[in-house]
């Protein structure tokens, strides 16, 4: 299969200055992405996982190098215009859900399309529930969802605008180990299914084993970058 | 590969969806919001509409204010040309010659000063006087009958067909008047009126003794188109002989003018509850946002852009200013029909209630540009919050305050209250200090609150138990809530302070001292030739006389060379043109009062003849008439022109009871013009007042006696009632104030959720939770209210010194009282905050808030 590369990040450095002092938090780091890939980053707590992914994502900017995204770089794109790469190309999950406490669990999964303005919205929203098992829920506020319910359904809404790429931060971190179990398979299944690429970070070693690629940093560095018996 | 839409549009109902959405599950939270906007607009509608219906009402019953097309008075018989004008005027004509005078009841031997009118003709045209029974107001003028004030004949205890004495002659009481046009119940109970036919006055005795009468002319025209051409050429002719004249239009636009001065007073307030309600929005939004940074983080993530974000808000807090705008117009259209009954008394007509749509419009505008503008502060740093708050929720708002647009909202801020504050005022300094003013405050809010979170760091030792260590360093950990509080709490307490300081001066400065040897009744009216007579008689009488005071009536004929008809023609001369009709009594004496002291310039008692008069001036005539020492004055006095300069400029406290003057001369020259005299005595109760009246009335029936006891409690009840409207309007604001002050402590509620249920669920005991809650509470409210209380200490004195031109001083017990009530306010609502919080489990709390 010849990998086209939807990420690419090559010299990527992000320091923070805070009272007086530089911190190093990614230094020098590269690699690429190839479509339709599952990738996992590993690491220490601390290492700058969290940070590099939201680089990756084009939720925050970069100190210094590269940073493109199906062909995009986002270095130099303000924050509007990366807001609207995000909606037309990525899907988010996050450790704590992040939904809007203030939108039923449906309409939190149609937000994305909303914002697309496409058609048919609350019947494909309704859709992507069904597949995550939660079609009778979709009037209930997050906060009367459980935590596994409730990361269903930021799966739903990640896939609802049909991403190029899926960013994850440590998906199952607040679950437990059979939610977890049954939410990754939701995450590979639907991933599958789109053809979507994936990059999740995680503490979960078994996880990772299930992907394709396992990126390991160790204190802003990149020390390893191996390929799974998956592929 | 597919190419990246930039070019999004926006789509405004998807951001309304949005907006409705995200509020649902806020509306409390909104509420407290909301109810800022609607005390303050509610205060406002009020105040706005009783102002277009004052209005309304002075245009509609102008007509019954005079009684007539066209009056014309003086205070003299008119005689020559004129008398022939006013003669032949009009299609109708009445006459009315008015005067203080005595009268006696012989059934009660009650005696009191009250004001004649002998009365002949139609007047009035317009409006009637309103008399029981009904028609006693027309049938008196056909024999010896009265008609006599309601309140004169409470006091005696008099009835109708009783009797009534008007110097020698006595009348049949025919009806009691319950009011005459243009007259105010305030006024009547001051100056109580007798009218009696015109055709009497002569055997009464009074109109050739008593010098001050005024001769009035009523005119009724059909064709009034007529008046304002008549008006012009009968100006010069009566101001040539000393006429006033008064019509329709002149009356509606005088009567306009003093309401203006009602209304002014009254927008202040409603302007002060309306900025205390910019507080509370500007801190309710400040709050609100800073809890919705999760949820605008994560739309961002979605793909949200900035400015999407930003607008989602707007049309959320507009709507809700709406709502509050319309529900404030709505309390405002109901309090305003309180206000009539509070002002009735002070009004000479009947104020209607209606709902004035022009006011309620008006509301609704200015509810919804202050509640866009003040939550657009918080508002533009939605534009900051970067997605990556849902991979840590950052706390730095460096980003804010870079953003220019910030510099932008704070001048939008600055120009509206400017401006707002000039269509209260009218008067562009005044409304540049008072936002200056304000700024200060707010900047010395903030500086405290900044301090207090760098210092209370320092301050906090680890001898201190837990509880005082949490309690305190809530002030300065991340999220905390001591400036947006500080400022908040800071600003209503100034608000409400300055307001209540200067309520206590205004009501002060209307207070009038009365000791033991300060006379308490006055003689006046006294010929020169009784002035012995009736000094023994008082003295017979076991009283002190406390001074005895010449009174020369005079007019100002010339300033520095000017007439009238000068001023008029050069209005840069900048001269009142009053200070020419004005009639002065004066005195002359050789030396000062105690209750007058020279500014500048040197007193001189006596006279060099041949010379200019060297007179005294009063401060306020001096500003009035634009005259310092030197200025040439050519007086006219009964006919004689008299050259004067001013000598010396006084200033005089008019609190104390004693007869002061605008001008007083020396001793010298007006010894020999027409004159009378005025006597002060002490009287120690009622009946020594009865007797005295009764006995100077019998024998020197020209002679006039006020009993300042009675004239005292007259005021005293007038204070007590313009007291009682100032409380009124001050408690609009007062209570705004205490709302936002709920609100914003209310509001900052859910900041404190999420810790005190981790206190708890770590263990702590609901005991300690609510003293580390008060602590925090105790220690803002203490600081804000201090503050607060300091600045309104300062601006008070301010307003006192520099407007309001009045002496300044702090009665500390209700200051103290507001500072222990506000802060024991802050504390309340800050513990029934997390009252809430502690009757939960914690697991629902922390549910409802992930
Ligand atoms: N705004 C900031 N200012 C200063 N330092 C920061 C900031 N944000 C992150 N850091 C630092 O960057 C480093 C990397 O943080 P990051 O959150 O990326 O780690 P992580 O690998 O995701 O850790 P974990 O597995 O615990 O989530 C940490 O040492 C953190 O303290
Ligand atoms: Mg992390």
């Amino acid at each position: 299969m010849p990998a086209e590369t939807i990420l690419n990040i090559q010299n990527l450095n992000k320091t923070y200055k805070s009272a007086g002092r530089t911190l190093t938090v990614l230094d020098d780091i590269n690699f690429s992405i190839s479509t339709g890939s599952t990738n996992a980053i590993v690491g220490p707590s601390g290492s700058g996982k969290t940070t590099l992914l939201g680089l990756c994502a084009g939720l925050d900017s970069a100190s210094s190098g590269i940073v493109e995204l199906n062909g995009i770089g986002l270095s130099n794109l303000g924050e509007d215009k990366r807001a609207q790469v995000r909606n037309q190309y990525v899907g988010f999950i996050f450790q704590n859900f992040q939904l809007l406490p203030t939108l039923t669990a449906l309409e939190n999964v149609m937000v994305p399309l909303e914002l697309r303005g496409e058609k048919n919205i609350k019947a494909r929203s309704q859709d992507l529930l069904d597949k995550v098992g939660l079609a009778d829920r979709g009037h209930h506020y997050p906060a009367q969802l459980s935590g596994g319910e409730q990361q269903r359904v930021s799966l739903a809404r990640a896939f609802s605008n049909s991403p190029k790429i899926l960013f994850a931060d440590e998906p199952t971190g607040n679950l437990d180990a059979e939610t977890s179990e049954k939410v990754v398979k939701l995450i590979f299944d639907l991933n599958r299914e789109a053809g979507t690429t994936l990059v999740l970070v995680t503490h979960d070693l078994e996880l990772a084993a299930k992907t394709h690629r396992i990126i390991k940093i160790k204190g802003g560095k990149l020390v390893s970058d191996e390929k799974t018996c998956n592929e | 590969m597919d190419q990246v839409n930039y070019n999004r549009k926006i789509n405004f109902s998807w951001l309304f969806k949005m907006a409705v959405r995200d509020s649902r599950r806020n509306r409390s939270r909104l509420l407290l919001f909301i109810s800022s906007i609607v005390f303050g607009i509610g205060a406002l509608v009020a105040i706005y509409s009783f102002r277009y219906n004052i209005q309304n009402d002075v245009d509609n019953q102008a007509a019954t204010l005079i009684g007539a097309d066209l009056t014309i008075s003086g205070n003299k018989a008119p005689d020559g040309e004129l008398k022939t004008l006013t003669d032949s005027l009009g299609d109708d004509r009445s006459q009315e010659r008015s005067f203080a005078s005595m009268v006696l009841f012989p059934k009660s031997f009650g005696t009191r000063l009250v004001q004649v009118r002998a009365l002949q003709g139609g007047f009035p045209y317009y409006g009637e006087l309103e008399t029981v029974p009904l028609h006693a107001g027309s049938t008196f003028k056909k024999g010896k009958y009265a008609l006599v004030d309601k309140t004169l004949m409470m006091q005696f205890n008099a009835k109708v067909n009783d009797s009534v004495k008007v110097g020698n002659e006595t009348f049949v009481i025919a009806g009691l008047l319950n009011k005459a046009p243009g007259q105010t119940g305030i006024s009547s109970g001051i100056a109580p009126v007798v009218y009696i036919p015109l055709q009497y006055l002569e055997q009464t005795g009074l109109a050739k003794l008593g010098s001050r009468i005024t001769y009035s002319y009523f005119y009724k025209f059909n064709n009034t188109r007529a008046i304002p051409k008549l008006i012009k050429t009968l100006d010069p002719k009566l101001e040539k002989d000393g006429f006033n004249y008064d019509t329709i239009a002149t009356r509606k636009e005088n009567t306009g003018r003093s309401f203006e001065d009602l209304s002014r007073f009254l927008s202040l307030v409603g302007f002060i509850a309306l900025l205390l309600g910019c507080v509370g929005v500007a801190s309710a939004i400040n709050i609100y946002i800073r809890e919705k940074i999760r949820s605008i983080a994560i739309m961002r993530c979605m793909g949200v852009k900035a400015s999407e974000a930003f607008l989602i808000y707007l049309i959320q807090i507009a709507g809700i200013g709406l709502v509050g705008s319309i529900a404030g117009a709505a309390l405002g259209t109901g309090i305003q029909h309180l206000l009539p009954m509070v002002l009735k008394d002070f009004l000479p007509i009947t104020i209607s209630v209606s709902i004035s749509w022009m006011a309620i419009w008006q509301g609704i505008v200015l509810g919804l540009i202050i509640s866009v503008l003040f939550a657009l502060l918080p508002l533009i740093s939605i534009r900051n919050i970067s997605p990556l708050n849902t991979l840590r929720l950052s706390f730095d708002d460096t980003t804010t305050i870079k953003d220019p647009l910030r510099w932008l909202v704070y001048s939008l801020v600055l120009l509206f209250i400017v401006s707002f504050s000039y269509l209260q005022l009218e008067d562009w300094t005044g409304a540049v200090v008072f936002t200056i003013g304000i700024a200060i405050a707010f900047l010395i809010l903030t500086a405290i609150a900044w301090l207090l979170i760098r210092f209370t760091r320092l301050l906090i030792m680890s001898s201190w138990s837990y509880i005082w260590r949490q309690g305190f360093a809530n002030l300065y950990r991340p999220n905390n809530q001591t400036i947006i509080l500080t400022v908040s709490i800071g600003l209503s307490t100034a608000f409400i302070c300055t307001l209540f300081l200067i309520q206590q001066l205004l009501i002060s400065q209307v207070t009038l001292s009365t000791g033991d040897n300060q006379s308490n009744m006055i003689l006046f009216d006294i010929q020169t030739s009784q002035k012995k007579a009736i000094a023994d008689l008082t003295r017979k009488q076991g009283l002190k006389v406390l001074s005895q005071v010449p009174i020369v009536t005079i007019r100002l004929d010339k300033v520095n060379g000017k007439t009238a008809a000068d001023v008029k023609k050069d209005t840069t001369l900048k001269i009142n043109p009053h200070v020419f009709t004005y009639e002065y009594r004066v005195s002359y004496r050789d030396s000062l009062t105690a209750s007058e002291k020279i500014t500048s310039g040197e007193w001189i008692g006596k006279t060099i003849p041949g010379k200019d008069v060297p007179v005294s001036a009063e401060e306020r005539f001096a500003e009035r008439a634009k005259v310092k020492v030197g200025d040439k004055l050519i007086f006219n006095v009964q006919g004689v022109l008299m050259n004067a300069y001013v000598a010396s400029i006084r200033k005089v406290n008019w609190n104390k009871i004693s007869t002061n003057f605008q001008i007083v001369f020396p001793t010298g020259v007006l010894e020999d013009a027409p004159q009378f005299n005025v006597l002060l005595t002490h009287v120690p109760n009622n009946t020594v007042s009865a007797k005295l009246q009764q006995v100077v009335v019998q024998q020197f029936p020209n002679v006039s006696i006020v009993d300042l006891g009675l004239v005292l409690s007259v005021l005293d009840e007038l204070l007590d009632k313009i007291g009682y409207v100032i409380k009124f309007m001050s408690g609009f604001s007062i209570i705004t104030g205490i709302i936002v002050l709920i609100s914003s402590v209310r509001i900052s509620k859910y900041q404190r959720i999420q810790e005190s249920v981790l206190l708890r669920t770590l263990g702590a005991s609901r005991k300690q939770i609510f003293a580390i809650t008060a602590l925090e509470y105790l220690f803002l409210g203490t600081l804000s209210a201090l503050t607060g209380i300091i600045i309104a200490i300062g601006a008070s004195w301010l307003l006192a010194v520099y407007r309001f031109d009045m002496p300044y001083h702090v009665n500390l017990l209700p200051v103290v009282a507001i500072f222990f009530a506000i802060t024991l306010l802050t504390v309340i609502i800050g513990l029934l905050n997390s009252r809430g919080i502690l009757n939960k489990p914690p697991l629902e709390v922390l549910r409802s808030n992930s």
